[in-house]
């Protein structure tokens, strides 16, 4: 029997990217609030210049917590879902904010009207059949002061291209209007990137440096980035990336309203007899813990957030919390950044330091910036050029073709060519369909016996021919930038486990196709909302992590907004 | 801060014994690239005579700690054909790549600990069988012949000796020359001077980027830096990082 702990407010369930920036809001209201966070806190001294810790042992994401709760998954129902090696989320305060690349991109405002603005400029048989996609049940406008809100929280460096309707020429020319510039400018170029760039704009591109949640400049009490070059996968070690674990949660902390509750195993949301949530039921420890209180938000990213759900069964959810609809765990998809497009340079590029996130972007083939009307898919790519590398990723880059992979040839190639390579991202627009969708597994269990959620997703065919084509128009950018060799990677079959992944509580006003209202409440559950990519309907051709915050934000404020009808 | 002392205390995996330091070592007992050559010869520097060693140098035990010597010779042949040395710069042997994988399979690398008992064991049966000796032993052209037929799994008699195999031995041989030294590889950073990686450091200027492979190199594992060291928190370690309420 759990044991029961005094009342709350609030309880949000994980403190990483979205539940660590939806304390803020709550907090300034007067609310208590909890914390329940499954990792620990880390610092800055566990953030070492360490590429086989970050890169190759994973550390410090694969702690046991995530580890034991690596989704399955297999393209379709004709295979049998298997485990793979890693999780792409983390558990600590923070969560995977802690190690991301940090890009914090605004979705464009297409991408909520995707299926709207595609029968208005092409006609409705071009959204492809199978797909479940809905417009969202906001606009870009409606989101636009809260990504304004979370940029200046956490501190977002990046070039403007649209205030108000000015276009700005160091920005996007495709982004929605903010209401103003960002609170820094964005991270500084490289020679790299100015070779890139004046690449691009030898195309006809308009190339600019992306967004990210990291300081160029003093900002608040953390120092501007030190450009050292261990941010992909790893934590700031001087805290110039604005993870939640250095931005809103302490900064939620000093209004003594918000207690964290470190290694905090939640087991289940429990709910009364009219199918409001009255609590969660978490392990410390050894010990069960029950945490009531007045409204529950959860915020474990896409994967466990549909898990939890399918886990808190009970007689008035008997398939799992709000749930009764069977939309719980459908309209899945992970982010389609594969096939990415490595160059080979006949020079240096200097790229042993700097960040992943210090980039140049070309958005002239993302959403819909470019006439569709001749071409068999809706939607395209950002294409994103970066720096990034450190040394036992290149020694591990591929040959070209040109020499073997072993002996003395190998060695001299990769000692002239180590910092000669590049490889692109490219984030390209992914849609839901039928036949794509979470569950628990039949058979894979994590180590307390609960079922691991399992994916079934593949890619179809507009997917496919979005890499085709922005893979045709990235080489195209390299050999402008005097690349010699180019290899294109393949794009795979299924979507399996990112930290791109989207759906599963998906966000509309139909209760019949999505599990949260317009606000990321529960259409069965009204005290439940909840946060992260799993609400969101469409991906955008970049980075989930804004956006997930901005609709953190705006969850919360409805909650602090609305609190006597929410909670009665 | 003197990194040479700090570099010594990770030098023998961590522990707590300080010794000289490698590069210290290797200039002491007069050792280049070229003469590291040997292969099978993991154990060179415990051989290395201590007669021009200071009084208070502590001599430096490197123990396999998992690894037979008959699988250390045969690996360390095998990851000298991977990455080799007969150019006169150093490679994996030089590196120290064995030392890297030894250590790994004992902590991190575990899971891979049955697959290199049977794939060192076959190589050995399989060049006694073709070649009459243990496999370190064979001339390099032997060496690559087998290691050539293993990357296409082209060893019907031996299914052991396939590319998965190899593939596995290649990863870890490049992340044993390649990654900090902390690790037990890349000794005397080897592996970064190869490839004209400027090292780690704390924070990176445009002048500095502008410079690549020219930079000189920071001469440092991540954790002869203070900030990173394991040592409990005491102010000078602190320093550097936004405080906050934890």
């Amino acid at each position: 029997m759990a044991t029961e702990l005094p009342r709350t407010d609030v309880v949000v369930i994980g403190l990483g990217a979205v539940g660590g920036v939806a304390v803020l809001p709550l907090v300034n209201a007067g609310l208590n609030v909890i914390g329940l966070e499954a990792g620990g806190w880390m610092t800055t001294r566990d953030f070492a210049p360490d590429e086989m810790r970050n890169n190759i042992r994973d550390w410090p994401q694969a702690v046991p917590k995530a580890k034991n709760e690596i989704p399955t998954s297999r393209a379709n129902i004709n295979f049998e879902a298997v485990q793979g090696g890693g999780h792409p989320m983390m558990n600590g305060v923070g969560g995977t904010s802690l190690h991301y690349w940090a890009q914090s991109w605004r979705l464009n405002p297409w991408d909520f009207k995707t299926v709207s603005e595609t029968t208005r400029r092409y006609g409705a048989h071009r959204v492809p059949v199978d797909s479940t996609v809905e417009d969202w049940p906001i606009s870009y406008d409606d989101l636009e002061s809260y990504y304004d809100r979370v940029e200046y929280a956490l501190g977002v460096s990046g070039n403007a291209g649209n205030i108000n309707g000015s276009l700005q020429p160091n920005g996007s020319q495709f982004e929605g209007p903010r209401s103003r510039a960002y609170p820094m400018p964005g991270l500084r170029s490289s020679g790299f990137t100015d070779m890139m760039s004046e690449a691009a704009r030898n195309l006809g591109w308009n190339p600019f440096q992306g967004p990210a949640a990291i300081n160029t400049e003093v900002y608040g009490d953390r120092p501007g980035c030190f450009y050292h070059g261990f941010c992909d996968r790893g934590g700031c070690h001087v805290s110039a990336k604005s993870s939640t674990a250095v931005t809103t949660i302490p900064e939620a902390m000093k209004s003594g309203l918000l207690k964290v509750v470190t290694h905090a195993r939640v087991l289940k949301i429990v709910n009364d007899a009219d199918g409001r949530v009255t609590g969660v039921e978490y392990l410390s420890g050894n010990q069960v813990l029950f945490q009531p209180a007045d409204a529950v938000l959860l915020a474990s990213q896409t994967y466990e957030n549909s898990r939890l759900l399918l886990l808190s069964k009970s007689r008035e959810f008997p398939d799992g919390l709000a749930n009764n609809s069977g939309q719980v765990g459908q309209h899945y998809f992970s982010h389609h950044q594969g096939a990415p497009v490595l160059a080979l340079f006949p020079k240096n590029l200097n790229n042993w330091y700097g960040l992943p996130a210090q980039g140049v972007a070309i958005d002239e083939w993302a959403d819909d910036n470019f006439d569709h009307s001749d071409l068999d898919f809706i939607g395209g790519g950002n294409l994103w050029a970066h720096t990034d590398r450190k040394p036992i990723s290149a020694a591990k880059m591929p040959t070209f073709d040109l020499v073997p992979t072993w002996g003395a040839q190998w060695k001299a190639f990769i000692r002239d060519n180590a910092d000669r390579t590049n490889t692109s991202y490219i984030q390209k627009t992914t849609l839901p369909y039928r036949g794509n969708y979470l569950d628990l597994d039949p058979l894979v269990k994590d180590k307390l016996g609960f079922p691991v959620i399992r994916i079934t997703a593949e890619l179809r065919d507009n997917e496919k021919r979005i890499a085709a084509f922005t893979q045709e128009r990235m080489e195209e950018w390299y050999r402008a930038a005097g690349a010699v060799q180019i290899v294109r990677t393949g794009l795979g079959t299924a979507m399996g486990p990112s930290t791109h992944a989207y759906g599963g509580t998906r966000m509309g006003d139909d209760p019949t196709t999505n599990v949260t209202d317009r606000f990321g409440f529960a259409h069965e559950a009204p005290n439940l909302g909840v946060l992260g990519a799993s609400v969101m309907g469409t991906s955008g051709a970049r980075n989930p992590t804004l956006t997930a915050q901005a609709l953190a934000w705006r969850t919360a404020e409805h909650l602090v907004n609305n609190w006597d009808t929410i909670t009665r | 801060m003197n990194n040479k002392n700090k570099t010594q205390e990770h030098e023998v995996g961590g522990r707590a014994e300080a010794s000289l330091s490698r590069r210290d070592l290797l200039k002491g007992v007069g050792l280049t690239g070229a003469a590291l050559m040997t292969a099978g010869s993991s154990s060179v520097i415990a051989q290395a005579p201590d007669t021009q060693a200071s009084p208070v140098r502590i001599r430096v035990t490197e123990a396999l700690e998992t690894l037979t010597s008959a699988e250390s010779a045969a690996l360390d042949a095998f990851a000298s054909r991977i990455l080799p040395s007969d150019d006169g710069t150093p490679g994996a042997h030089e590196a120290r790549a064995v030392h890297f994988i030894d250590r790994g399979l004992t902590g991190a690398m575990a899971a891979s600990r049955e697959q290199y008992t049977a794939g060192l064991a076959a190589l050995d049966d399989h060049a006694m069988q073709v070649g009459g000796s243990a496999f370190h032993a064979l001339p390099a052209s032997a060496q690559d012949a087998i290691i050539d037929a293993m990357t296409r799994s082209a060893i019907p008699e031996s299914p052991t000796l396939n590319a998965g195999f190899f593939n596995l031995v290649r990863t870890h041989t490049i992340e044993g020359t390649f990654s900090d030294p902390y690790y037990g590889g890349n000794r005397d950073f080897v592996g970064w001077d190869l490839i004209g990686y400027p090292g780690v450091r704390i924070m990176s200027t445009p002048d500095e980027i502008t410079q690549g492979k020219d930079l000189a190199p920071s001469r440092q594992s991540a954790y002869d830096m203070p900030a990173y060291t394991k040592d409990p928190a005491g102010p000078a370690a602190q320093a550097g990082g936004a405080s906050h309420g934890h």
